[in-house]
């Protein structure tokens, strides 16, 4: 069982890593077409756990409904609105339906109508939730009670009267110091974060190909 | 009929010298061949392309022309393989395949593609490059309506086996990983390594223990990115430290994911950790369970268990995108205490305004080796310190001798 649990795994996790990490130096055209294979196998792998993941989001919500538990009802909306999804997807399939439907782009089937009246909408409705968030830890945070939170609020207020379009404030060279802010201080700050993670990255893969992190196998030592 | 006679010779020589010659005749000379014309293997490839190079003609604007010829044979018949507009496509603007030498801005080039599948009619820009097959080149310089073409070159292709321009890469990636793995041999025989406070991690027993105090569970959002990527391997690593902790606490642990493999990997990282702790009784795998791969639908989801089930604990460590604002707010709305790390910097500041401890790029990936205090992989983090050093020695070194004039060290440096 360690076999199959550590070794065999470790093994696998060790000859991958150097050979993608040799890959990358050599330019022949079978090293490419190596790279595509692995990437078409990652892509095979992922569709097939997509699998394991339905699984476990039916077993979860199901056994939500049938128990009646505290918000069983989002459940149930939850696996209607998977299997109708999915029953239009197989049963219509995605072939464009009559040109003279008047579905929203005649062009699109029935699957795609779906996605842009429903999900789109949906998705947009959650981004734009972004704005009144943004207003709220924006509230929270920029108040002056340390050096760090004053200079936060200073720089805050820089940048968003740069895009005010109140002719004072370019006058003033509101948009020269704006543009100072984000070219030197914070370019200079996401750099060092960017190095440090650089080496931080290749520490760890070089941990994880050599078998000195373990725990993402289950359990680590 | 005599005076005809006279006049017309007359009229004939008048015609030739008044009527003016066409202007270029007039005015402009012949247009020269380019000249230096080369034509190379390129380097560092897959021996799909050939480079031609020539001196840029000094008087060249805007309208000047390069039209790149080739030809399987000496003789045969000419296929043009690439235009080059005057003022364009310097030698200069290719580092990686001619250096960085003073001249190059005086001199064009042009990439011929080859095409190892059969070409049956050759396309612009694309032959056939059978190995070995040697092909001819010639330039045609074309102003105006004046055009010439250069002397006849050749070049064979051919694959290289290892890609020079990243050699500094290469024996970068060399010297590094012997310092890692010396320090992490180095470590074993002296386990007492220093390494800085950080405040996120030191607070994780304290999160869970608020938890289990109140009673209420916890979220452990590992992030976005499939488990092939390295910030949601370092997430998971902490899954299963945190998972032991929240098994010997008997608190309840959530994991909702993103990706069905993380979610697989999760399972089994949180199953052994409750197994270690000695409660193998306490796990449930339904707690570690998939939501959806669509970003805003996880969000929604994952906001809308935490207004209905009230953690007392967030864990937002992994890669996060446009969603991390509205997963930390919610949190921070029902009072959570939040631990976050990230190394998506459009992102940190969102993490820092609104939770409590904020893991900053390489802290993320130092949890591991933090929260076991493992000799072996605080050996590590002391080798990627010395690999720091390093680097701010070079940036110092680097930033003097380029502003003295010598772009040595920038040119060694470059990446390709």
């Amino acid at each position: 069982m360690v076999l199959l649990k550590r070794q065999i795994p470790l093994i696998i996790a060790f000859i991958a890593g150097i050979v993608m990490l040799v890959q990358y130096y050599i330019p022949l055209q079978e090293s490419q077409d190596l790279l595509s294979e692995f990437t078409t196998w990652a892509m095979i792998i992922g569709a097939f756990a997509l699998v394991i993941g339905l699984s476990s989001l039916l077993h979860m919500h199901i056994g939500k409904i049938r128990r009646l538990a505290p918000g069983w009802g989002y459940s149930l909306i939850t696996v209607v609105a998977l299997v109708t999804t999915a029953g239009v997807g197989i049963i219509a399939g995605m072939q464009r339906p009559d040109p003279d439907s008047a579905i929203y782009g005649s062009q699109a089937a029935q699957i795609q109508w779906m996605y842009i009246n429903l999900m789109w909408p949906l998705g947009g409705t959650m981004f734009s939730i972004l704005a009144f968030f943004i207003a709220s830890a924006a509230y929270r945070a920029f108040r002056a009670r340390t050096f760090e939170a004053t200079v936060l609020l200073i720089a805050a207020m820089i940048v968003m009267l740069e895009v005010v379009p109140i002719k004072i404030f370019a006058a003033i060279g509101i948009p020269e110091i704006n543009n100072w802010i984000f070219t030197c201080p914070n370019m200079a700050a996401q750099r060092g974060i960017m190095l440090g993670v650089a080496l931080s990255v290749v520490a760890t893969s070089l941990r994880i190909i050599f078998g000195i992190e373990r725990t993402y196998l289950g359990g680590g030592d | 009929m005599r005076r005809l006679l006279i006049f017309l010779p007359v009229l004939l020589a008048a015609a030739i010298f008044i009527t003016p010659l066409p202007a270029q005749a007039q005015n402009n000379p012949p247009l020269p061949a380019v000249t230096e014309l080369e034509a190379q293997d390129t380097p560092n490839d897959s021996g799909s392309s050939i480079l031609v190079t020539w001196k840029a003609w000094p008087n060249e604007t805007s309208e000047t022309e390069y039209i790149v010829l080739v030809s399987g044979a000496k003789d045969g018949q000419f296929f043009e393989a690439a235009v080059v507009p005057g003022g364009l496509s310097f030698k200069s603007d290719q580092p990686r395949y001619f250096g960085f030498a003073e001249k190059n801005k005086d001199y064009h080039y042009a990439s011929v593609k080859l095409s190892k599948e059969e070409v049956k009619e050759p396309r612009k820009g694309i032959f056939q490059g059978k190995d070995g097959t040697e092909y001819f080149f010639k330039v045609r310089l074309r102003h105006g309506e004046q055009s010439s073409d250069s002397g006849l070159v050749s070049a064979i292709s051919s694959e290289n086996w290892f890609d020079k321009g990243k050699l500094n890469n290469f024996i970068l990636m060399i010297i590094f990983g012997f310092v890692v793995m010396w320090f992490i041999q180095h470590a074993k025989k002296n386990p007492n390594l220093f390494i800085r406070k950080i405040s996120g991690l030191d607070a994780v027993d304290e999160a869970i223990g608020r938890a289990t105090e109140m009673g209420k569970p916890i979220f452990y959002v590992t992030g976005l990115l499939p488990m092939s990527e390295l910030p949601t391997i370092a997430s998971v690593n902490i899954l299963g430290r945190a998972a032991k902790i929240v098994a010997e606490h008997d608190t309840l642990l959530k994991v909702p994911c993103y990706d069905p493999i993380v979610m697989s990997v999760a399972q089994e990282v949180v199953k052994d950790s409750y197994t270690k702790a000695g409660r193998p009784d306490a796990y449930r795998e339904e707690n570690v369970f998939y939501v959806t791969s669509d970003q805003f639908s996880y969000v929604a989801a994952v906001d809308g268990m935490m207004m209905r089930e009230k953690p007392a604990t967030n864990f937002l460590l992994g890669y996060f995108y446009a969603e991390s604002l509205l997963l930390a707010e919610a949190g921070a709305a029902i009072g959570a205490i939040q631990i976050a790390g990230t190394d998506a910097l459009a992102q940190l500041p969102f993490f820092v305004t609104t939770c409590d401890y904020t893991l900053i790029g390489e802290e993320l990936y130092a949890a591991s080796a933090y929260l076991s205090r493992e000799p072996v992989l605080l050996g590590s983090l002391r080798g990627q310190d010395i690999g720091k050093a390093f680097l701010m020695a070079v940036l110092v070194i680097g930033t003097a001798l380029t502003l003295a004039g010598i772009p040595f060290l920038k040119h060694l440096l470059t990446p390709f």
